[in-house]
Parts: C-alpha cells; sequence; structure tokens
C-alpha cells in the first residue's frame, strides 16, 4: 500500500491495516505521536479501530522545543 | 497562586523549550527554574529517524503543565488546527496563541489571533493569546473570554526587555485575567520590572537557553520573578524629587 505520510511517498507493507500498526511499523508506537488522517485529527483511542486505505494522507506530528 | 483557567501555579515563571545548547542543560534549568508550565512546538516527525530524543521524554511529564503554542501559523485557521493537533496528544488543553503577521518582526497578526481565539475558546480550550502591548486588543481578547493575555515586552528573542513600560501598564491596569509578559525580555531585573509592575507572570525562553550558562540564568529568572513580586506586593514608597533622611534629626551628640 502506498501512503503519503509528512509529505512523502510511503510504500507500506500489506500488514499494516490500522493507524496503530503504522505507527508501530514506524517504530513510533511508544511515542507521543499525534496523527492526522486525510486531514482529519484522530484521538490517540482511535488509532487501533482506524482503518489506512492505499492513497491516504497521514501527518504525524509531535512536540519540539518552542517558546 | 497564578490562576489560569482551572489551573493554580506557584511558579510564576513559565519557560520556553526551545533552543537550548543540549538536553542535559536543558533539564536541569527547567529543575532549577521551578517552572511549572513549558512550552512546546508542534511539528512534524521525522519518520526516518524515530530514535531521535525528544525532551519531552526525558522529563516527567506529569509534573509540568504543557502549553503548546500555535507558532508557524499567519492564520486562525492555521492556529486552530495546529491547536487541535497538540489537544489529541491528550496531554493538555490548554494553548498559547501566537498567529504572526510579520517574518521580520515576528509581530503578532492582531485580527487572526482574535480569530483564533474566538474559534479555540467555543471547542473548550484554555486560550492563552500572545499579542502586541495594545490595550484595545488586550480588551476584546478579554471581553472573549481568554484566560490570560500575553503581550510581548519587545519582539521575540531579541532581549529588549520591555519598550513600552508605558502600554503594558495600561494593560495591567485593566486587565481581569492574569497578564503575562510574553517575549523579548533579556535580563533578570527585565523580568522583575515586568512583575514590579503587577503582571501575573513572564514567559521567557531565549533569555535562559541563549544565555552562555543557562542553567544559572534559569535560577536567575526564577529569583527576579519572585523579587518582582514581593516588591509588587509589598508596594513600592512613592517616588520624591528631594531627599528625606533615614536618620533622626534630634539628639545629635555634639563637642
Amino acid at each position: 500500500m502506498k501512503l503519503n505520510v509528512n509529505g512523502e511517498q510511503v510504500e507500506i507493507p500489506n500488514t499494516v491495516e490500522k493507524v496503530s500498526d503504522l505507527l508501530e511499523h514506524l517504530g513510533i508506537n511508544e511515542k507521543v505521536a499525534i496523527v492526522e488522517l486525510n486531514a482529519n485529527i484522530l484521538q490517540k483511542a482511535d488509532h487501533a479501530a482506524t482503518k489506512l486505505t492505499n492513497g491516504d494522507r497521514v501527518e504525524i506530528v509531535h512536540f519540539v522545543g518552542g517558546g | 497562586m497564578l490562576k489560569i483557567g482551572p489551573y493554580e501555579f506557584h511558579s510564576r515563571l513559565l519557560l520556553g523549550t526551545g533552543k537550548f545548547p543540549d538536553f542535559e542543560i536543558q533539564k536541569k534549568a527547567v529543575e532549577v527554574s521551578e517552572t511549572q508550565i513549558l512550552t512546546f512546538a508542534v511539528r512534524r516527525m521525522n519518520i526516518y529517524e524515530p530514535s531521535q530524543p525528544n525532551f519531552l521524554e526525558m522529563i516527567d511529564v506529569s509534573k509540568y503543565t504543557l502549553l503548546p503554542n500555535t507558532a508557524g501559523a499567519s492564520t486562525a485557521e492555521e492556529a486552530v488546527r495546529i491547536a487541535k493537533l497538540a489537544k489529541a496528544s491528550g496531554l493538555c488543553d490548554m494553548i498559547k496563541v501566537e498567529v504572526i503577521g510579520d517574518p521580520k518582526t515576528l509581530l503578532p497578526d492582531p485580527i487572526e489571533t482574535l480569530k483564533a481565539s474566538e474559534m479555540l475558546l467555543e471547542e473548550g480550550f484554555i486560550v492563552l493569546p500572545y499579542t502586541s502591548d495594545d490595550v484595545l486588543l488586550a480588551k476584546r481578547l478579554q471581553d472573549l473570554g481568554v484566560h490570560a493575555i500575553m503581550p510581548g515586552a519587545s519582539p521575540i528573542g531579541s532581549g529588549q526587555g520591555i519598550i513600552n513600560p508605558l502600554n503594558l501598564s495600561f494593560i495591567i491596569e485593566q486587565a481581569t485575567v492574569p497578564v503575562i509578559v510574553d517575549a523579548g525580555i533579556g535580563t533578570p531585573s527585565d523580568a522583575a520590572i515586568a512583575m514590579e509592575m503587577g503582571a501575573s507572570g513572564v514567559l521567557l525562553n531565549t533569555a535562559v537557553s541563549g544565555a552562555k550558562d543557562p542553567v544559572k540564568m534559569a535560577l536567575a529568572m526564577k529569583l527576579g520573578i519572585e523579587a518582582g513580586r514581593l516588591g509588587y506586593e509589598a508596594g513600592r514608597i512613592a517616588k520624591k524629587r528631594y531627599a528625606t533622611a533615614s536618620s533622626p534629626m534630634e539628639g545629635m551628640s555634639r563637642v
């Protein structure tokens, strides 16, 4: 499956079905990661239930240093 | 006590987390500052280097209230999106509304700031807008129901201190919510002056992170803010044109 993650085309294995699978695949499931799927911001509790489809636009953001 | 919306803080120092030389120094600076509120920005994660360390992972998040900002936004809609992303972390419901209108001065866009604040209040956020030192804008924001007003002392990161104390005093005098002086603080005396004027708190970042010794400066800022607050509460003497002796004029011993 092809996804657009943070503005880049990424090829994802077929074992990735849900948003939570994607975070695990990327190795960031233990991190504070906020996900927006096709311009819809997801609550953390919904990561495990939200399905990904070919061509989805995924934004993954986090907190960085700032004033 | 500093009260912002439903929250209470004994520290009146809000500390930014940007541009520290390294995480060890930053951690120590945060500790000695005794701040309870840390600001953060929201940015894309580097998915190719997920193991990159993040300051949030190095602190006990339960000990701090996170105040994410909407830095990077130049419209109300962008600010609202960033705020919603921040809230979706499940870690915070306070937001520093920062809508920059000009890249050179980094001065906030008053119209977009007002719009963003209104939208975020409707969404149930605890809203702390970063504003210019305009009294009427502060009033309009207050009328909307924001939880604090955060006027800049001078441009972000400039270290110029309070360049318009008159306007700042007008804002403080009319305030019905905490006034937190945000941006432009350079020295502990700048922070102390803001507090002496009656500000409820000071938010700073570069003054500490960019100091030669950030840890020592974090302590200096804490003490400056505490001294300024105590001075404000104690009530200063009136200024007089001529001297008034501190020692009695009577009872002088003469040869």
